[in-house]
């Protein structure tokens, strides 16, 4: 992916390499929020599942909830993180209106995993530092947009103590289109998990990248600037390139990189600047006393290492190795977990691997297009209905154009694809009498082309075929009629 | 007024109503709290209410509780639904809670009737009650004195016998001082015996409710319903609460009680308070028990390490008094942090404001390690010291206090007050349980001796206490100046 948005020269952008690690922040998709037993769900009147706790009140306490202990866990093993069976959390203290006790419950020097890493397509390898689990901060609506300059903010603490579990990478991503990978493979392996939503524009994945560069072929790192506000994996990627096109025309031009916090602001299409290093917040983290340590058993980590299923990267491998599928398909195929499901049951229940895969990618994608729908999930067409769409195509009960048409309906509507057959009329003509009748009217009123034809001329042949196609609307079973039109031809 | 289980059997004998004594109860407050001012908010209708309630079901044959129709005052940081709670501040004196603190929930089931909220020093930081942030409380043996802090409200009005029964919280001392200081019963029980939630937090690795009461036998009674595990604090342990009233005794054969070598020095400068303290241990002695010397060589260090641990554990607490959400707001000109900064400068006083500059700059990267962390250490060895001494001992007596209590004003230096709690502090360091008893009189003013036991040994703290007060009988003396019934 190539993006537009770099203004860097050539020579520039060839005298110094960037260094980008990403801090990706992820809901978990919990029944309650972290620390008290409020609705944990996207899209409420703002301030109706709030209560003393995550409101912060005066003598409210946490408790830690234990499914976001164990989606976080999840998400380690699929990663191939060091879980710690011993954890505490701490307290981060700054002030902001949205965060109800002005300080947000955090893991600091113990978190729960550390190490891991992610695969990329490329091979790449992208390690990880650590992951750990946090509450997430309420919702600031600035009235005019921006607190700046507005009369009055709203808080929404909806958000607020929702479970969070942040992925720090390590600086091994050198491109926007690695970063753009990376989260891409990641948004898969934890939709993969079931632990979060991971949607970016609905916030349940936030993500700010640290980018520095350096000239090339040195190895020491430069200063560098943690850039926000991104909404989309794409604008990560151009906002990457654009804080690498900065970086390096200061350097060339000899100044130097302030290490500060900046902006991306997506309409300009540039990075400003939030804050600058002096003005960081010095957190004054120190160990939370409301809870108790974190001791996890092993037998319970081992169960949540059990219960995880195949990722995508294995399914991937799998798919092309059993199914005899591209990786370009296979890919495609394992991209939602969800879809990889349906497809290994249309398989099933079609018994044909390849024509599940091309019907998915082909005609069923076209189908859900014309639909106005953008994924399978919205669907009501089960695996079992299109396998049996498969199975008549292939059986010649009705042929490839019928098909398609019975395949539109489905996405569409679902249902039993004979009875839509049935009612439609769209069985195919198998009966050989009816046919010959079909091809001895096509001869007759085509006397040129049976008299190219006998000449040496191939495609007449087809022309007849199409001829008698025609007559029967597509449902004349095309193998009866050209085995009549040769037998009739000589 | 009698203790809380004298009027509780009374009532279930019929001899009196739940109505009867909530009535004399808030008269008798009304008589006293013009001279002691031991309450922030007074809930008469409340009383009258829920005594009649009471009454209508005992009557029914209801079974009512362990504390049925007895009439109790809560410290003014226990959230009350529906009634104003304040912690002592300025910045919560409009503050109503939707939502009652455990403790409070739990005394309502075993039938008590909440008279009012007393004052406290702000935040529970003050050893007087002069830091409440609305007025001084005073002392009903001396109202040119102060009650002690932080529960000085709840030892006032105890003292007073306003109420037999009341409930404060200990962070550092801030039960037993008191207690002290009126005549009364107060315990601090281990860290997690009883639940901290609603209970608004000064720090939260010390903070701990416990009952202030007439006699020791109160004292069981409201421990024993207070306490246990609660699934909205984590911090609160799941050990069974054993029925405390049990293990009261009446001698103390076979007691080995320690004396504390360090605190028997230090104490030793004061000929009256040495005095007081070595007839107190020569009565433990004639009731039977052994005295061992046991040393605490780190409670030196106590002050030291309280100063940096609960300051920085406050800073992060009170961050969330900013107006933004509820208690008092001084609107910004147009900015968030000027108004979080006007209504954090008006709504706080001065000592709330040292505690947390002292604790916001003990946890300043850079001062981290040298500060809190070390502190921690120091915590831990404390708590070396302890087990150490209990290895010796069943239950270790020593002073709750270095003086009886003082004039309003008279400690005006900071750390002039912080010294009061010199000899409760450890014990809190520690996490282990501590009461103070009625143990005598100092030019007429009353000093409690301190009985500390191993975390989760209530019971044989309590029954050491009552066998000492049993004997000594100081516990039944009444404030001479003030209250009446």
């Amino acid at each position: 992916m190539k993006n537009s948005s770099t203004t860097v020269t050539e020579a520039e952008a060839h005298d110094f390499e960037p260094v980008i690690g990403l801090e990706v922040h992820v809901e978990l998709k919990t029944k309650s929020k972290m620390f008290c037993g409020c609705r944990n769900e996207f899209g409420a009147e703002p301030n109706t599942w709030v209560c003393p706790v995550c409101l912060g009140m005066p003598g409210s306490l946490p408790v830690i909830n234990r499914v976001a202990v164990e989606y976080l866990c999840k998400a380690g093993f699929a990663l191939g993180c060091d879980v710690a069976p011993f954890s505490k959390f701490d307290r981060k203290n700054y002030f902001y209106p949205d965060m109800p006790k002005n300080y947000q419950i955090s893991q600091y020097d113990m978190p729960l995993t550390t190490g891991g890493g992610i695969t990329l397509p490329s091979g790449k390898r992208i390690r990880l530092n650590r992951i750990h689990l946090e509450e997430d901060t309420g919702k600031n609506l600035h009235a005019g947009g921006a607190m700046s300059g507005s009369d009055y903010t709203l808080i929404d603490y909806n958000r607020a103590g929702v479970p969070l579990m942040e992925i720090v990478s390590e600086p091994d991503i050198s491109s926007s289109d690695e970063a753009e990978a990376y989260l891409a493979e990641l948004k898969a392996i934890l939709s993969y998990i079931g632990v979060s939503d991971v949607k970016m524009h609905e916030g349940s994945l936030r993500c700010d990248a640290n980018v520095s560069v350096r000239p090339r072929g040195t190895t020491a790192l430069g200063t560098k600037t943690e850039v926000k506000n991104m909404n989309s994996f794409r604008s990560v990627g151009r906002a990457i390139n654009r804080e690498i096109a900065r970086q390096s025309e200061r350097l060339a031009a000899g100044e130097r990189i302030v290490q500060e916090t900046r902006g991306w602001d997506e309409g300009k299409g540039a990075t400003y600047s939030m804050r600058s290093k002096e003005e960081a917040h010095d957190y004054r983290y120190f160990p939370e006393p409301d809870l108790v340590p974190l001791a996890l058993e092993a037998d319970m980590l081992a169960r949540w290492r059990a219960e995880l299923p195949e990722l995508p990267d294995a399914r991937r491998k799998r798919f092309a190795q059993q199914f005899g599928l591209s990786e370009y398909d296979a890919q495609v195929l394992t991209a939602e977990r969800s879809d990889a499901d349906f497809y290994e049951a249309t398989a099933a229940a079609c018994d044909d691997p390849k024509q599940a895969a091309n019907w998915l990618m082909g005609d069923v994608r076209r189908a859900l297009q014309s639909a106005g729908l953008t994924t399978l999930a919205q669907s009501p067409m089960t695996a079992a209905q299109l396998g049996e769409l498969i199975r008549l195509v292939k059986t010649g009960a009705i042929t490839g154009k019928a098909g398609k048409e019975v395949c539109d309906l489905l996405v569409a509507q679902g249902g039993d694809p004979k009875v839509i057959v049935a009612e439609r009329g769209l069985g195919a003509v198998t009966d050989t009498a009816e046919i010959a009748t079909m091809v001895d009217q096509a001869i007759a009123a085509n006397q040129k082309s049976v008299d190219a034809y006998k000449s040496g001329k191939a495609n007449a042949f087809d022309f007849i075929v199409g001829q008698v196609m025609k007559v029967s609307r597509g449902k004349a079973n095309v193998e009866i009629v050209r085995a009549l039109i040769k037998e009739r031809l000589g | 007024m009698l203790t809380g289980h004298e009027i509780r059997d009374r009532i279930a004998r019929r001899e009196t109503s739940a109505l009867e004594v909530a009535k004399r109860s808030i008269d008798a407050v009304a008589a006293s709290e013009p001279e002691l001012r031991a309450y922030l908010t007074l809930t008469p209708e409340y009383a009258l209410a829920r005594a009649a309630e009471i009454d209508a079901r005992i009557a029914r044959g209801e079974d009512c509780g362990t504390l049925a129709g007895v009439p109790v005052a809560i410290k003014d940081l226990f959230c009350t639904q529906g009634v104003r709670t304040t912690s002592g501040s300025k910045i919560l004196a409009n503050f109503v809670p939707p939502y009652s603190a455990t403790v409070v929930a739990k005394l309502e089931a075993a039938g008590a009737v909440m008279i009012g909220k007393t004052n406290m020093d702000e935040f529970a930081m003050g050893s007087s009650c002069e830091n409440s942030g609305f007025h001084p409380t005073r002392n009903p043996w001396d109202p040119s004195r102060v009650p002690g802090g932080s529960s000085g409200g709840s030892a006032s009005t105890v003292g007073a016998r306003g109420v037999p029964i009341a409930v404060g919280t200990d962070t550092g001392g801030s039960i037993r001082e008191p207690a002290s200081f009126c005549n009364i019963v107060g315990v601090k029980p281990t860290y997690g015996r009883v639940s901290r939630y609603g209970m608004i937090a000064f720090a939260s690795s010390l903070d701990q409710a416990g009952p202030m009461t007439a006699d020791v036998r109160d004292a069981a009674i409201v421990l024993e319903a207070i306490a246990g595990h609660d699934p909205m604090d984590s911090t609160s342990v799941d050990v069974p609460v054993p029925h405390y009233a049990d293990a009261l005794r009446e001698d103390l054969k076979g007691v080995k009680i320690g004396i504390v070598r360090e605190f028997e020095s230090s104490i030793g400068g004061d000929a009256a308070m040495s005095a007081l303290y070595k007839e107190a241990y020569a009565s433990l002695v004639r009731l039977g028990a052994e005295l061992v010397e046991v040393s605490l060589p780190h409670a030196k260090y106590g002050l030291a390490t309280y100063y940096l641990i609960a300051p920085a554990e406050c800073s992060s607490n009170l961050a969330r008094y900013d107006g933004a959400r509820y208690g008092v707001r001084v609107d910004g000109d147009g900015d968030v942090y000027q108004m979080f900064e006007r209504t954090r400068a008006a709504g706080f006083g001065p000592e709330v404001k040292r505690r947390i500059v002292l604790g916001t700059y003990a946890l300043c990267s850079g001062y981290y390690d040298a500060y809190y962390v070390r502190a921690q250490k120091v915590r831990t060895l404390m708590k070396q010291d302890f087990d150490t001494a209990f290895a010796a001992c069943d239950v270790i007596a020593c002073p709750a206090v270095s003086c009886p209590p003082f004039a309003l004003g008279a400690k005006s230096d900071p750390v002039a007050m912080y010294l009061m709690d010199y000899f409760t502090i450890p014990m809190s360091l520690a996490g282990i349980a501590a009461m103070s008893v009625p143990a005598g009189y100092v030019d007429g003013l009353p000093v409690g001796l301190q009985i500390a036991a191993p975390a989760f040994e209530e019971g044989r703290m309590l029954g050491v206490a009552h066998a000492y007060e049993q004997s000594t009988r100081f516990a039944w003396a009444r404030a001479p100046k003030v209250g009446a019934a």
